[in-house]
């Protein structure tokens, strides 16, 4: 055991675990970053100003306008609603396209009949973009939460089959034969080995999820939406308010960002199953 | 090498692990296996007596997976039968565990004892009965201060040592070993098998065991297969070593054997390599 205890095998965790406790060794580096993350956004706001002095307040917002703009909905209450309205069709619409997405994704990556039934219209919608299916979630749903929260999970549920598919089908031979001969059946099968081998493709089928997500959100609200961020967008954009239009883009990058972070963290316990966050 | 200190071979005679567990029969008929129009294998027959320990030696790509996997239950022979103690083998089953040639077949995200608890769990075993279970068999193999860690924190011996573990706490009569030590090195390997020997005598199952190496198979067999080289392999000869165990693979009578295998195994792999060119010059 000595023997095999000396083999590079161990060497690994280690490093691992250095990695993910050690702070000290990552403080530069970290340092670094942020100095960097500072000099870019500086950057960024440095030619946006030249840009804006350029084309002129008729249109584009200059950064200054835009923080007025921002404050002026932000003390109205406007902006809070907007972001508050938006990320709860998007949260609800993904959750359900993860919900029923993973599930029927693993069914379709093991069970062949599943997935020759399931497979053309898989192949057909996954092709045809939330945004043609905009009017029609109206007539169906009307102008409530539901058509919105329909199209996200539309655009979720897709991305999240198709990936969990590809774990399911990936799943290593050695532990299905493994499994079956420790005596498992085919649905145990399915629950402990397919679904664990798979979570690393499920976890990286939500966040395309999510992205999908953020790219829906302003067409499903621009069309028929009292509050959101893409009707904050819209609505301002009638009113000639461009600096209400960068505020809402702006903030829905900033939310993007965000969502995908706290989805990063939550992530972070099933680290075991492989999943690389 | 606590492995073999007196310690853990102690445990050979304190525990009897799995004791009413014995060894089932196997009765390999006519046995065929084919992929497409490949014949991988042709008309195997062999009769494992009950408890025996049996080493399959054979010219790489010959047809030894293929063969234990049709015994497991994973392939479906396209002629001939497999019995166990009678009962024809149709699909994997809890009397036959397979340990495979690559630690890929431990569950990765588990920990080595939720690993060893997997098919007692799958069983229906109670909680505790389980966890006794995982404890004397993590002992057996001298796990039981890594319980708690995933398969990749433990060295390449200590991940096929999980392995056995998990097949044997599973009480199977026969157990399938393909090439276990295969990717260990040549010391690790050396006290694997001293255990592997001392783990069988506790447990009393049969086994099948894959390997390439002649010495392997000399101090771990009852008896020793040599299949032909492929396509269609089939058993070429059979020898009985009757040398007590534990066996030193320097004694003379290993020495004599060692030759003897050498000979015929290396007629058999000259034949493959020839089969090969032949097919080049042929293509
Ligand atoms: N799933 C498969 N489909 C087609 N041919 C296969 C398959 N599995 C094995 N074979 C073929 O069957 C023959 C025997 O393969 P097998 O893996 O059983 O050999 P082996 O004796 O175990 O070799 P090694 O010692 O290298 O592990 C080979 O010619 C191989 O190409
Ligand atoms: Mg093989």
């Amino acid at each position: 055991m000595t023997l095999a205890e000396t083999k590079p095998a161990p060497a690994r965790p280690a490093s691992d675990k250095s990695r993910r406790r050690g702070q000290k060794p990552n403080m530069t580096g970290s340092l670094r970053r942020g100095g960097l993350f500072i000099v870019s956004i500086v950057l960024g706001l440095v030619v946006w100003q030249l840009v804006a002095s350029h084309f002129g307040p008729a249109l584009v917002a200059s950064p200054s306008e835009t923080w007025q703009g921002a404050a002026d909905l932000w003390a109205d209450g406007t902006l809070w609603q907007s972001i508050w309205a938006s990320s709860r069709r998007i949260f609800i619409g993904w959750a359900l396209g993860v919900v029923v997405g993973a599930p029927l994704g693993l069914l379709m990556g093991r069970i062949t009949i599943v997935r020759e039934i399931l497979d053309p219209y898989i192949e057909f919608f996954r092709f045809i973009p939330p945004i043609a299916f905009v009017t029609l979630a109206i007539i169906w749903f009307g102008i409530g939460e539901s058509s919105k929260i329909v199209l996200i999970f539309y655009t979720s549920v897709f991305v999240v089959i198709i990936n969990t598919i590809s774990g399911a089908v990936s799943t290593d031979e050695t532990k299905l034969r493994a499994a079956a001969s420790l005596g498992a059946s085919k649905s145990q099968i399915l629950r402990t080995i397919v679904l664990p081998s798979a979570i690393p493709h499920i976890v990286t089928g939500a966040r395309l999820a999510m992205g999908n997500s953020f790219l829906t959100i302003v067409s499903a609200e621009i069309v028929a939406a009292q509050e959101g961020l893409g009707a904050l967008i819209w609505t301002s954009r009638n009113y000639g308010h461009i600096d209400w239009v960068f505020v809402g883009i702006i903030v829905l990058g900033a939310l993007g960002f965000l969502f995908d972070r706290v989805l990063r963290v939550c992530v972070r316990p099933l680290r075991r199953y492989g999943v690389k966050v | 090498m606590p492995l073999t200190t007196a310690k853990s071979t102690g445990t050979t005679t304190s525990t009897a692990p799995a004791a009413g567990v014995r060894g089932a029969a196997l009765d390999l008929d006519a046995v065929t296996i084919k992929f497409g129009d490949f014949t991988a294998v042709d008309s195997v027959d062999v009769s494992v007596r009950a408890g025996e320990f049996i080493c399959l030696l054979g010219p790489s790509g010959c047809g030894k997976s293929t063969l234990i996997s049709a015994i497991a239950g994973f392939e479906k022979p396209a002629n001939g039968r497999i019995h166990l103690e009678g009962q024809e083998i149709r699909g994997a089953s809890l009397d036959v565990g397979m340990v495979f040639q690559s630690s890929e077949a431990l569950f990765d995200w588990l920990t080595i004892r939720q690993n060893i608890e997997y098919g007692p769990k799958m069983r229906g075993v109670a909680k505790k009965e389980r966890q006794a279970l995982a404890d004397e068999f993590l002992s057996l193999v001298g796990l039981a201060h890594c319980a708690d860690q995933l398969p990749r924190q433990l060295s390449g011996g200590m991940r096929q040592r999980a392995q056995i573990a998990r097949v044997l706490a599973n009480e199977p009569r026969v157990v399938l070993m393909d090439e276990p030590f295969g990717a260990l090195d040549a010391q690790t390997r050396q006290v694997m098998q001293q255990e592997l020997d001392r783990i069988w005598r506790t447990s009393g199952c049969t086994v099948i065991f894959v390997t390439h190496d002649i010495d392997e198979a000399i101090v771990l067999a009852d008896r020793i297969l040599v299949m032909t080289a492929g396509p269609e392999a089939t058993i070429k000869s059979s020898y009985d070593v009757d040398i007590p165990r534990p066996r030193d693979e320097a004694g003379d009578e290993a020495i004599a054997l060692h030759r003897k295998l050498r000979e015929d195994i290396g007629a058999e792999v000259r034949k493959a390599l020839q089969g090969q060119g032949l097919t080049q010059e042929g293509s």
